[in-house]
């Protein structure tokens, strides 16, 4: 079944309280054809568990890694996915449409 | 994400307040604001757009660029009286995202036959309202022509502060009812908020045409100028 937004801030607040390191993905800004709008959320655990989804399945993989440094450190990060940006990153968005993620641990 | 707020965030979503999250993307510094704070937020302006459209977004420049997390009520629509026009008026309003309840005493008329996927409350509206719960994202609309029926609710809705209130009924059947309400001690601040003739003005003749035209104004009354708590006006 899909998770709305408000599942996902539900899920984030119930796995924390629950005592799982947890950290949020939230869609920024998005350019062209980007498969998810504004505001969408992916939450992530610290065993790589998720709910949600910020590109339809494009990026998630890679937010989900880096969501395991965010965990880590404690500090935000801002990611950028595009096409044009395929030499920088590993993965891109195939729509042809780009991206910027903020990834957050909740505390 | 400080916990806290997201806890507070959620409470105020489950309560049908609006909040939004704003979070300074240079820093990570992050605050919770409600309608009760927002005329001190140094970002007010767009927080209103924001609490109008429903809509989270970035805003703001280089180290002042914050995004907003934000949480609104879904709108509802509280309809009075079980008649043609709220028969045309729940697939609309289901289509274009708003929950609705129908209250009507009149058992005939509030049966779920004559509205299959529509909560309705066979009930006067003095106990049914309290128990749907009118507040700012509801919008009050009174279609049975009876004042019994139709007036308690609309003074129940303007009380509320509801986005919308609106009426069923003439210009000169309006007057009329004006005058009822005043009597019953409305000023004439709340009065004029009411609605009426109710619906855009779009010659609406059909049921259907007249439950279109309230929607579209219903809409107008969200969009455009947003819950009293949300206007510029507010602040003062």
């Amino acid at each position: 079944m899909l998770s709305t937004e408000d599942d996902v801030l539900e899920a984030a607040l119930r796995w924390r309280r629950e005592g799982r390191a947890v950290a949020l993905a939230t869609v920024l800004e998005t350019w062209g054809s980007a498969p998810r709008p504004v505001g969408s959320h992916l939450v992530i655990d610290a065993e790589g568990n998720f709910l949600g989804s910020v590109s339809g399945g494009c990026v998630e993989g890679e937010v989900v890694s880096e969501a395991a440094d965010v965990i880590a450190s404690g500090t935000p990060r801002i990611l950028e996915f595009g096409v044009a940006d395929e030499t920088a990153w590993r993965v891109g968005l195939s729509c042809g449409g780009a991206i910027r993620v903020y990834v957050e641990r909740v505390d | 994400m400080r916990l806290d707020l997201l806890s507070r965030l959620m409470a105020e979503r489950a309560a049908r307040r609006p909040a939004i999250l704003v979070t300074q993307l240079a820093t990570g510094a992050q605050r919770l604001v409600t309608p009760e704070t927002l005329a001190a937020d140094p970002l007010s302006a767009d927080l209103r757009k924001a609490l109008r459209t429903g809509k989270s977004g970035a805003v703001g420049e280089d180290a002042d660029r914050a995004f907003l997390t934000v949480e609104v009520p879904p709108p509802r629509l509280a309809v009075i009286g079980a008649v043609h026009i709220s028969q045309a008026l729940a697939p609309l309003a289901r289509v274009a995202g708003y929950d609705m309840v129908i209250i009507d005493p009149r058992t005939a008329f509030a049966t779920a036959e004559r509205f299959p996927d529509v909560r309705v409350i066979a009930e006067w509206p003095d106990q049914a309202l309290p128990e749907v719960g009118l507040d700012p994202f509801t919008a009050l609309i009174a279609l049975t022509h009876d004042p019994k029926i139709d007036e308690p609710a609309l003074e129940a809705g303007l009380n509320a502060g509801c986005f919308y209130v609106g009426a069923l009924g003439s210009r000169r059947t309006h007057a009329k009812r004006l005058e009822r309400l005043s009597a019953r001690g409305l000023g004439s601040a709340a009065l004029d908020r009411i609605h009426a003739p109710i619906g855009l003005d779009i010659g609406a003749v059909s049921p259907g045409e007249i439950a279109v035209a309230i929607l579209a104004e219903v809409i107008g009354a969200l969009r455009k100028d947003g819950p009293a708590m949300v206007r510029p006006e507010a602040a003062a």
